[in-house]
């Protein structure tokens, strides 16, 4: 099996099947500490499939994957939620902050659900949310914020427990233009300077120029496009 | 960065441009040079070479006209003022659109259907391609990142065409074997 060296997150000959689809088939990734790595491929191309395979949302069928040196692969449930809450951020399209919820306590709730009081999880998130330039929403309902706004505050929650590796699922793709490039800087500088790497599943070529580098993925397979030229 | 100068080398009407500039005022040569650089040069700038010899050519035309000479001086230290046919003239420019260029990706079509002609792998070509596109994408990202508000409509601009040739290079990855069917037909 052929892991790179020092990488953070790596995977190999992945096989992933749906019923009679196969969405992985022999894909490989992987990802260095601090490095952006876009992940593309038309609709349907098993790119979604390989970053839920590679957060530990899904097992797949056979293949390898390593995170930080143990097989993710190889980790029961319990082991592979703990790893989730604690290593890893998620952003997806829409639909992930809880509406009840002021925007403040959104972003505070995965420190709250690692056991950090109160007062002192609402001080990171705020700090988090300056970063992202949201702070003046931190009273707010995600209902009462634009898109973009909601979109930051995803961000900063995602940012707030201090992964390692950060899951952004089509991060922009509910955003006009000048919304989608603004996050993404802020995503891409924030998760940067916290030394994070970050996994960005996208159909648009723009947003994959905010990466360090691209893979492909078509019919389940990979290309890892620094070894193209 | 010669990559990104070269993004940059669309067709742009220097005359116009300069006359544009002289409608706020007559100015001299090196002063007309100095402004576009600075609003449009980019990286980019104009040499004095190709002042002068607009300048001749717009006076030529009656477009502008010589308002003073500075004593003593040369050609070059002329002071040009935008005539009424000037300002005409700049006006029609600004009043009519662009021609939309099809950009018809035919080098790299050739490309293609030779490497499906030849047997050879037609979606490596197309990969290299965007690997190359994605690689000035990201240049582009960077440099808008880091610049002005100037900066980032000009790599905008480019950035949108980029991704257009990156849709046209997708599309076509998709249709290879639709392709070679009709190539080897």
């Amino acid at each position: 099996m052929s892991i790179p060296e020092g990488s953070l997150l790596a995977a190999h000959d992945l096989h992933k099947a749906y019923g009679p689809t196969n969405a992985l088939d022999g894909a490989a990734f992987s990802i260095h500490p601090g490095e952006v790595v876009a992940v593309m491929g038309p609709s349907g191309s098993g790119k979604s499939t390989l970053l839920h395979c590679l957060a530990g949302i899904v097992t797949p069928d056979s293949g390898t994957i390593m995170y930080n040196g143990h097989e993710l692969s190889a980790m029961n449930d319990a082991d592979r939620s703990a790893l989730r809450r604690t290593d890893f951020g998620f952003v997806f399209q829409f639909g992930q902050l809880v509406p009840e919820l002021s925007c403040l306590e959104n972003v505070a709730l995965p420190l709250r659900l690692n056991g950090t009081g109160r007062k002192q999880a609402e001080s990171t998130a705020l700090t988090w949310m300056q970063r992202l330039e949201v702070e003046n929403v931190a009273k707010q309902r995600p209902g009462e914020v634009s898109g973009g706004q909601g979109q930051r505050v995803a961000v900063a929650r995602s940012l707030v427990t201090g992964p390692r590796v950060l899951f952004a699922d089509e991060p922009t793709g509910a955003l006009d233009s000048l919304n989608g490039e603004r996050v993404m800087e802020l995503l891409t500088d924030a998760a940067r300077s916290a030394g994070a790497a970050v996994v960005l599943v996208t159909h648009e070529a723009r947003v994959a120029a905010y990466s360090d580098r691209e893979v492909v993925v078509r019919d389940g397979k990979s290309r890892d496009m620094e070894r193209v030229v | 960065m010669r990559r990104i100068r070269h993004v940059y080398s669309g067709l742009m009407s220097i005359g116009h441009t300069l006359l544009g500039l002289l409608e706020s005022g007559p100015r001299h040569g090196y002063d007309l040079k100095r402004a576009f650089d600075e609003k449009f040069g980019q990286d980019r700038p104009l040499h004095y070479g190709q002042v002068y010899s607009t300048m001749s050519r717009l006076l030529k035309n009656g477009l502008v006209e010589v308002d003073g000479i500075e004593a003593g001086g040369g050609p070059e230290r002329k002071r040009y003022a935008i005539t009424e046919a000037g300002i005409t003239d700049v006006e029609r420019w600004l009043g009519t659109p662009e021609k939309p260029e099809p950009y018809l990706q035919s080098t790299l079509y050739t490309k293609v259907v030779l490497a499906l002609l030849t047997r050879r792998d037609a979606a490596d070509i197309l990969d290299t391609q965007r690997s190359e596109h994605l690689r000035l994408m990201r240049a582009l990202t960077e440099r808008k990142r880091k610049g002005d508000l100037a900066d980032q409509l000009i790599c905008d601009h480019a950035l949108f065409h980029l991704e257009a040739d990156l849709r046209w290079l997708e599309l076509t990855a998709a249709r290879l074997d639709k392709l070679a069917k009709e190539v080897h037909a």
